[in-house]
């Protein structure tokens, strides 16, 4: 049996920023893939944060397979037809070092994976880890499906994404709830460079970011996205499982009445759908997440659900996390402590971080949205109907406009709700 | 025994489609992967090398890429892989191709007598079966294509059962021969963990075009005759008729036959003498 | 101001960069590549380019003008002339082009035909069929070419079947097709007397010998066409074929040496008329490999139906779903399949349930076939399913549900309970075949 230093199980975002910190600080270190490649069945909106990506691979804007920068993100609250929108633009984010990019999985992670070999990281493709290797408790490798299939290692590091089968068996992971996961699809619709440029009025070469709320989930816990790439377009939407039961949406159904909401339907005009995605997003948040440690294992990434929703991070959450996890199992190696005390340095490092940091601080807001269902359907409604009372023009006087407004918004919702929802919005986003 | 297997990276053609709307293939995001019938190549190559002692080597031409596809052969078991890579052998045709690689086996056969050429019977993406032939007749080894079974082996000869037309056919050649392989050959083996992490670190041999006595005449697009001169996609349906034969079924399948053999769908062969029976 | 590439439609042929006369264009990791400091916007370039992926225009007037053309490559016709530039191209290539010692002059069109275990493969006298037609086109004289042993009947077939002159190699060496001496046999005859062109039906033993006769004679051969053209002024023969799994057509020129090599896939082209009594000029040649030189011998030969045929290379297939209902069903099938000289599949359906064995299995996770006919019994046309078996030539199916999806793909869609359509299929079959074999 071979013996490694640290064995990370996935090679997603998650796994390749662990190997690669672990492999920097001189441990031997391989990652057990279960696809063809790595990033073959991985998916994800589509943007990548450039300081997580900076702080494991330096400059790797100047190599990664990127599509495109973000210059410009825009907000917009649907209802019915009509469309409000926010949105800010900064061409700074146009130059180094970025504030981010979109990419498509299937190739950065790829990259990834070739920064992670030049390392000296061994990667093994098309391998399933079937579970930990004890000896009496200690945690001392993996068994893969392979014959001869067993590896030695002082530390293994979960990074299976969010069906974590190995985390499961080792009590590490949570239990994923229809009212914690949500479910996202994506479609990537092709487009010429110049039309797509036009579309969201971008200068050669760069980026925008659309985020859509209310009805682009029929009002559901969600949001849904439209990305620009170099020549297509990514399109999604995703809704917690639970309301999707609840209210016998599918997931296609979704994003089919979103591609055909009137604001949608020109970006996407003439594109060809090439190709279509579906996964699941770990949305529990801080109050979900699981030990994120044991004797010679470390949890990060999706299996730890590290997902922040509401400001759809999720990849450097993935990276940051690997790379804490990765600097720890080296330190915990050199010390020679791999008990669950020793290894909680790795969780205590988290809790520092952004990370956990930011889950812990909108910990609330999931509970909040299934209190406050209104903010999702009736708010924009109330928006939306009162910016067309206000902007249509007519003969009414801009004062009787306001009070038309202020009437129809009591109507919709009473005065009470009104400023106990103000109150939980506060508590939950800005508190 | 030295055995030779030469394999190729090529798109998962059921994976390729073609835009109706421009016309083009639409190759983005197609994986690519060893070719089919390549992989039973080598598994059978492997399989002799177990039973009989001695080695197997890999060549493959591509571009730098198809590093991956060989690496991912080593894991199977082989004992050594060589790319075959070069700016002048781009567009290259089944000749020019055939050519390419008989120079690099010729290169190996001088260092290590080669047995048997393995080839695949075909590639998915051009499907010509050519390429095999054209190695056997440069090398001067005799060649016995479509491959089902080996029946025997020993140091001067190899039998091969190989499917032909009307049936199969039970050929022996004297080695060194080349036999390209079909699917039915074997099965595929699931490589062991130590072949897997081997081949994780294999780097293959690189051979360019100045490290072989290459004529520069006979290969890429100068070496090839043959080009394409357009593409364009498959007739579609003829609009799909629709023959109901719930209330007469009689009739229908008369006029469906009818229409079978007026469009020369299915023709009728006179069963002469000596023709097909 | 150069050429622009669109790299999403270049399938890195490299046709322009043979034809770039400035030598501006390059193959780099598979896309055409232009050098804007060498090229002079000559244009030919684009001309040739048979994915529309070259273009002059400035790259904003680009899209309307490449959809243009793209229209225009859908109507494609085999009989239009070529472009200009390959015209030109193949007058001067054919004037470089040396000729072996013996002639100078690469004439007539050659159908070898296929006689092995006193069998003739049939798409010989097709090929004698499509033969004519290129040779008249071009004005020059149709001949068949027969290697064998004892094959005097076989030169009459020939005549009647429309052969104007027939070379004969008559030796025992040939007796069972083996590469070597079929190899040996064919390229002495080529090299003495010089054909412009010369066909084969794409069975195993033409993809066997011709891709060995094309590497001795070291010119260019394609594999599988399914259309032949010809340009009247050049030669130059329009070889169609499938190519990407079916995804696409290509049409494949051999613009710089001779002969001319096409195999043709079997059934694809009409069966000429036979004419008892024909009879034309005899040449006959001598074998000039003996026994000892052979390196292969044939041992045995195993004798097998249609059904036993490689279902990738099946030309008529019935296939079978769910639809049967019961493995006791399926003589129902087997008869339908054994009238028409078919090869029987069927769905992953059929195999899960175990009537059928999974070498049967058509589709994803089975085999991908490409028949001339594929007749789909009681299948409902699951993706897939559809995607092993949707580039066939025609489809016919059976089925009872009006919305079922084999429907979509299919020519003629019989809708009808299977069990009363397919005893009137085999029995309407039987009756058409009985004097003759289908395909």
């Amino acid at each position: 049996m071979e013996n490694f230093d640290v064995i990370v199980v996935g090679g997603g975002p998650a796994g390749l920023s662990a190997a690669l910190s672990a492999a920097k600080a001189g441990m031997k270190t391989v990652v057990i893939e279960r696809g063809d490649y790595p990033g073959t069945k991985n998916v994800m909106g589509g943007v990548l944060y450039t300081k997580a990506t900076e702080a494991v691979v330096p400059d790797f804007w100047q190599s990664a397979p990127l599509e495109r920068p973000v210059i410009e993100q825009r907000y917009g609250f649907l209802s019915g037809d009509e469309t409000i929108l926010a949105g800010y633009r900064d061409p700074v984010w146009a130059q180094a070092p970025y504030n981010a990019h979109t990419v498509l999985r299937v190739k950065f992670d790829r990259w990834l994976a070739q920064q992670a070999e030049k390392a000296g990281v061994m990667i093994i493709t098309e391998t399933v880890v079937e579970d930990l290797l004890y000896k009496g408790d200690n945690v001392v490798g993996v068994r893969t499906g392979r014959a001869e299939g067993d590896l030695g290692a002082k530390v293994v590091i979960l990074a299976e994404g969010v069906n974590a089968f190995i985390a499961k068996k080792a009590g590490l992971a949570p239990q994923m709830r229809p009212d914690t996961v949500a479910v996202a699809v994506k479609e990537i619709i092709q487009l010429p460079q110049e039309k797509l440029e036009d579309r969201f009025c971008l200068e050669p070469g760069q980026g925008a970011t659309i985020e859509l709320f209310g009805d682009s989930t029929q009002g559901m816990m969600g949001t849904a996205f439209i990305y620009t790439n170099k020549d297509s377009l990514s399109i999604g939407v995703g809704a917690l499982l639970e309301p999707l039961i609840r209210t016998k949406w599918t997931p296609n159904d979704l994003l089919e009445a979103l591609k055909a909401k009137p604001y949608v339907k020109r970006l996407i005009q003439g594109g060809e759908t090439k190709e279509y995605l579906a996964h699941l997003i770990p949305e529990g948040g801080y109050n979900a997440m699981p030990k994120l440690h044991r004797q010679g294992v470390l949890v990060v990434g999706d299996t730890a659900m590290l997902v922040n929703g509401l400001n759809r991070e999720g990849s450097n959450l993935a990276m940051t996390s690997g790379k804490m996890a990765g600097e720890v199992a080296a330190q915990c190696i050199q010390s020679g402590d791999l008990s669950d005390q020793g290894m909680s340095l790795y969780e205590q490092r988290m809790r520092d971080s952004f990370v956990v940091k930011d889950l812990y601080k909108f910990r609330r807001l999931g509970r909040f949205f299934e209190t406050h269902p209104h903010f999702l359907k009736v708010y924009p409604e109330i928006a939306a109907n009162a910016m067309h009372l206000y902007f249509t023009a007519d003969e009414t006087s801009k004062k009787e406009r306001q009070k038309q407004i202020m009437k129809m918004v009591f109507e919709k919702r009473a005065k009470g709700g009104l400023v106990s929802d103000v109150f939980g919005a506060w508590r939950a986003i800005l508190k | 025994m030295h055995f030779v297997v030469c394999l190729k990276q090529v798109p998962d053609t059921s994976e390729v489609r073609i835009d109706p709307n421009t016309n083009t293939l639409m190759r983005e995001g197609v994986p690519s992967i060893i070719n089919p019938y390549d992989a039973h190549a080598l598994e059978e190559a492997i399989r002799l090398r177990d039973k009989m002692g001695g080695k197997v080597t890999i060549v493959s031409m591509g571009p730098p890429q198809a590093k991956e596809a060989l690496r991912k052969a080593m894991s199977f078991g082989a004992d050594r892989a060589i790319l075959l890579t070069d700016r002048g052998f781009a567009g290259s045709d089944s000749l020019a191709t055939a050519y390419i690689l008989t120079v690099a086996i010729q290169k190996i056969h001088a260092e290590e007598p080669i047995d048997i050429v393995f080839t695949g019977k075909e590639a998915i993406d051009g499907d010509t079966a050519q390429t095999g032939p054209g190695i056997a007749q440069r090398l001067g080894f005799p060649q016995l294509t479509y491959g089902i079974r080996v029946r025997e082996i020993d140091n001067t000869s190899v039998t091969v059962e190989r499917k032909t037309e009307g049936g199969r056919e039970v050929a022996k050649a004297l080695l060194p021969a080349l036999i390209t392989v079909e699917k039915e050959m074997n099965e595929l083996r699931y490589a062991t963990l130590p072949d897997m992490m081997k081949a994780a670190v294999y780097e293959p041999e690189m051979w360019d075009a100045k490290s072989l006595p290459y004529d520069t005449a006979e290969m890429g697009l100068k070496g090839s005759p043959t080009s394409v001169s357009r593409i364009f996609p498959p007739p579609g349906r003829s609009g799909g008729e629709r023959i109901d034969a719930t209330t007469d079924p009689k009739g229908a399948v008369a006029n469906l036959v009818e229409k079978v053999f007026q469009e020369n769908i299915i023709m009728v062969h006179p069963a002469v003498k000596g023709g097909r029976a | 101001m150069s050429v622009v590439v669109d790299k999403t439609k270049c399938i890195g042929c490299g046709a322009c960069v043979v034809e770039c006369p400035v030598e501006a264009l390059d193959l780099v990791d598979g896309t055409a590549t232009v050098d804007p400091a060498k090229c002079k916007e000559t244009g030919s370039c684009v001309t040739v380019c048979p994915a529309n992926a070259l273009s002059l225009e400035a790259k904003a007037a680009a899209p309307a003008a490449k959809k243009a053309d793209a229209g225009a490559a859908k109507e494609f016709n085999a009989k239009e002339p070529l472009p200009k530039a390959v015209q030109d191209y193949a007058k001067t290539n054919a004037a470089k082009s040396a000729p072996v010692a013996g002639g100078d002059v690469w004439s007539g069109v050659w159908i070898i035909v296929e006689y092995n275990h006193g069998r003739i493969a049939p798409v010989s006298w097709e090929l004698l069929g499509e033969g004519r037609k290129l040779a008249d086109v071009i004005g020059c004289e149709l001949c068949a070419v027969i290697t064998g042993y004892q094959v005097d009947h076989v030169i009459r077939e020939a005549f009647a079947y429309g052969a104007e002159k027939v070379y004969v190699i008559d030796d025992p060496v040939l007796e069972n097709f083996r590469t070597e001496p079929y190899a040996e046999a064919i390229t002495g005859l080529v090299r003495k007397y010089q054909p412009e062109i010369i066909l084969m039906g794409a069975t195993a033993i033409g993809r066997d010998v011709f891709p060995a006769v094309a590497t001795r004679l070291r010119t260019g051969l394609t594999a599988d066409c399914t259309v032949l053209g010809i340009d009247p002024e050049t030669k130059l023969l329009q070889q169609t074929r499938p190519a990407f799994g079916g995804n696409i057509m290509a049409t494949i020129l051999c613009r710089s040496r001779r002969p001319q090599m096409s195999t043709v896939r079997p059934r694809v082209m009409a069966m000429p008329a036979r004419v008892e009594g024909r009879s034309g000029e005899i040449v006959r040649e001598q074998q000039s490999m003996t026994e000892d030189e052979i390196r292969t011998k044939v041992l045995e030969f195993i004798p097998g139906d249609a059904k036993s045929i490689f279902l990738d290379k099946a030309e008529i297939i019935v296939a079978v779903g769910l639809g049967i209902a019961s493995q006791k069903n399926l003589p129902l099938v087997e008869e339908l399949a054994d009238s028409l000289g078919a090869t029987l599949a069927c769905t992953r359906g059929v195999v899960e349930a175990g009537w059928m064995s999974h070498d049967h299995q058509v589709g994803q996770t089975g085999v991908t076939v490409r028949p001339k006919v594929y007749i789909a019994i009681g299948i409902s046309g699951a993706i897939q399913h559809l995607v092993g078996m949707e580039t066939s030539d025609y489809i016919i199916a059976v089925n009872n549900d009006p919305e079922a999806g084999i429907f979509r793909v299919a020519n003629y869609g019989i809708l009808g309970d299977l069990f009363q359509v397919v005893p009137l299929l085999t029995a309407e079959f039987k009756k058409r075949l009985q004097h003759g074999v289908a395909n």
